[in-house]
């Protein structure tokens, strides 16, 4: 099963990626390339297995319920591509052409 | 100090083992401030070369260095401040240290500037080492070869056409050359195993949760984890002593005492079980060269008393098609964060809040960082999560059991590291998944979640040759107790790296 152009642009959007038309093909094929090796797992029977998600058995890793200072604000904003009254400043959120109060 | 003594030291100082410089900063015979000079002295004359450094931190090494002078005039002892004080040290661009960047060698967080410490990183600077910087990686980890690097290629220090290994490049060129004692790598499915056997150093992959993970940028959570790189294994089994042990910040470490794995080295292997898989040897692709390095240090251990035990490991060549699904899944979530809100690149003029999502990442990732989130989002959307990403753990299932069937048996299991000895530049530009191949014996390691080692062994036309040592969880200390035994007999020729000769 291999991926379409516009599958891949598809995934480019859900990845959040703006991808160039140019850049589509090429990305296709490697895509389907990568996809085309792991086929080799449909070797395998794994209708009984059960899936690991972790190697380790782990499960809950609690602490007391009891309140830690947090990084400073200071350094919190000090990568912020732009920030403004002690928070990060970011654009408008609607998409443009939708009307204010539609 | 004599001019002629201190040119001695320059020359002796940057291959020293970590125990050594310790030895003759806490007996007063060099200062630690000679030492970090020494050593920033041979980053600046040789580092334009390899490039193994993304940013030089000389006041850091120079602070740290003073503050151990000090601490030694007056009057701490050298068991005060342990087997590491005074060793020089750099950590890859992953890594967090308030006072230099974290890059991840990625346009995206360029200008990113460490808000706190990494924890590993804090733990080894805890042992009174000397900062000198951070290393030149792949983007975000992903690669085999350093090559995705924005900041440039890293040069392997035993012949500048070949390639330094990835995705830990800069942390195992660094140590090669002679540009730090010990450096901290991260391995996600051999990132500091095969930079290490194509450097001729010893690289470490310790067990999945023995060593924190807060503070490294995240490429694939459940198999990521930070080991050290050193030309010897006792400086390995003290940088793990140094920053393994739980950490609150990182709730998938682990509470497991930390042993002092140095007393495994002088150990002997009397009686020591040790797995070769016969399969393993027989996979086309590996060079018969270092199928017969594996074979030569199995026939070492038995000569010193160790016995040979015969298994087959076939899941292993899954791990490869496994990860491909399991690493990109986990990397498009953990890369999601990159969303031009909060730190790392924003997008100019954006028009509205997805243009600038869209447009921040495409201009602040790398092809293969894009490749890699493109197909961990397409195998975890909901048409193929079942068919790839459900299917890839159960092979992670499957390869856990054959381990756990083998460490029934044995002690350590010894493989190849890599297939082939180091490539050159741009070998596989036509063919990711040829590149992937350079990791077929480290990736299943990470998958189980166990510990595993590179060794160099000898030289093979001029380059470094290696095994892989692989132990059960929490079991690093035989991973040191057979690896030094093999060190011992091999003597790997460290110091005859060419980088650096006149």
């Amino acid at each position: 099963m291999a991926l379409t152009q516009a599958e891949v642009r598809e995934i480019g959007l859900i990845a959040r990626l703006n991808l160039e038309d140019d850049a589509i093909e090429g990305l296709q094929e490697e895509l389907n390339q990568i996809l085309n090796y792991v086929e080799q797992m449909q070797e395998l029977n794994l209708d009984e297995v059960e899936p690991t998600t972790h190697s380790t058995e782990l499960t809950d890793s609690l602490r007391d319920d009891v309140a830690v200072p947090s990084l400073p604000r200071n350094l919190v904003l000090q990568n912020a591509p732009e920030s403004k009254e002690g928070a990060f400043l970011v654009p408008r959120i609607k998409a443009v052409g939708i009307e204010d109060g539609a | 100090m004599a001019d002629t003594q201190t040119k001695e030291l320059r020359d002796t100082i940057p291959f020293l083992s970590a125990s050594e410089i310790s030895k003759l900063i806490t007996s007063k015979e060099v200062s630690a401030r000679e030492v970090a000079h020494t050593m920033l002295d041979r980053i600046e004359a040789l580092d334009a070369d390899i490039h193994a450094y993304n940013e030089v931190s000389p006041e850091l090494a120079l602070a740290a260095a003073d503050d151990l002078d000090n601490r030694i005039a007056q009057g701490a002892t050298a068991a005060e401040l342990g087997p590491l004080a005074g060793a020089p040290v750099a950590f890859k661009d992953n890594m967090n240290l308030v006072g230099t960047h974290m890059t991840c060698s990625s346009k995206m967080l360029e200008n990113f500037q460490s808000p706190y410490d990494c924890t590993a990183v804090r733990r080894l600077l805890d042992a009174n080492t000397l900062p000198l910087g951070k290393l030149n990686m792949d983007e975000f980890a992903f690669g085999s070869s350093t090559e995705t690097s924005v900041t440039g290629l890293t040069y392997n220090p035993w012949d500048p056409e070949r390639v330094p290994g990835g995705s830990s490049g800069g942390s195992a060129a660094a140590v090669s050359a002679g540009m730090a004692t010990i450096t901290l790598g991260s391995d996600t499915g051999g990132s500091i195993r095969q930079p290490a056997a194509f450097t001729g150093t010893v690289g470490l992959k310790p067990s999945y949760g023995r060593v924190s993970r807060y503070g490294c940028a995240a490429f694939a959570s459940s198999l990521d984890q930070i080991g050290p790189f050193s030309h010897t294994v006792r400086d390995s089994a003290l940088a793990l002593s140094a920053i393994a042990g739980k950490d609150p910040q990182d709730a998938t470490s682990l509470n497991l005492p930390v042993e002092d794995f140095a007393a495994a080295c002088d150990q002997d292997v009397k009686g020591m079980r040790v797995a070769i898989a016969t399969d393993l040897l027989e996979q086309a692709g590996l060079d018969p060269r270092l199928k017969q390095e594996v074979l030569d240090s199995a026939e070492l251990l038995a000569g010193m008393g160790a016995e040979i035990i015969e298994i087959t490991l076939p899941s292993t060549k899954y791990g490869l098609p496994a990860y491909y699904v399991l690493g990109p899944a986990e990397a498009s979530s953990n890369l999601a964060r990159l969303d031009g809100i909060r730190y790392g690149r924003r997008a100019e003029n954006a028009e509205d809040i997805l243009d600038l999502y869209m447009r921040s990442r495409s201009e602040g990732f790398g092809p293969e960082t894009i490749r890699r989130i493109m197909i961990g989002t397409y195998v975890l959307s909901s048409g193929s999560y079942d068919s790839y990403y459900t299917k890839a753990q159960k092979v992670r299932t499957v390869i856990k059991n054959d381990y756990e069937a083998v460490f029934a048996k044995a002690d350590v299991l010894l493989t190849p590291s890599t297939p082939q000895l180091p490539f050159k530049f741009g070998q596989f530009a036509d063919d990711p998944t040829a590149m992937y191949l350079s990791d077929f014996y480290t990736i299943p390691v990470n998958m189980a979640g166990i510990a595993g080692m590179s060794l160099p062994t000898r030289l093979i036309d001029d380059l470094p040759a290696s095994v892989q040592l692989i132990a059960n969880h929490s079991r690093e200390a035989d991973l040191f107790r057979a690896g030094a035994a093999l060190e011992r007999s091999f003597a790997f020729p460290y110091t005859s790296v060419p980088a650096g000769r006149s």
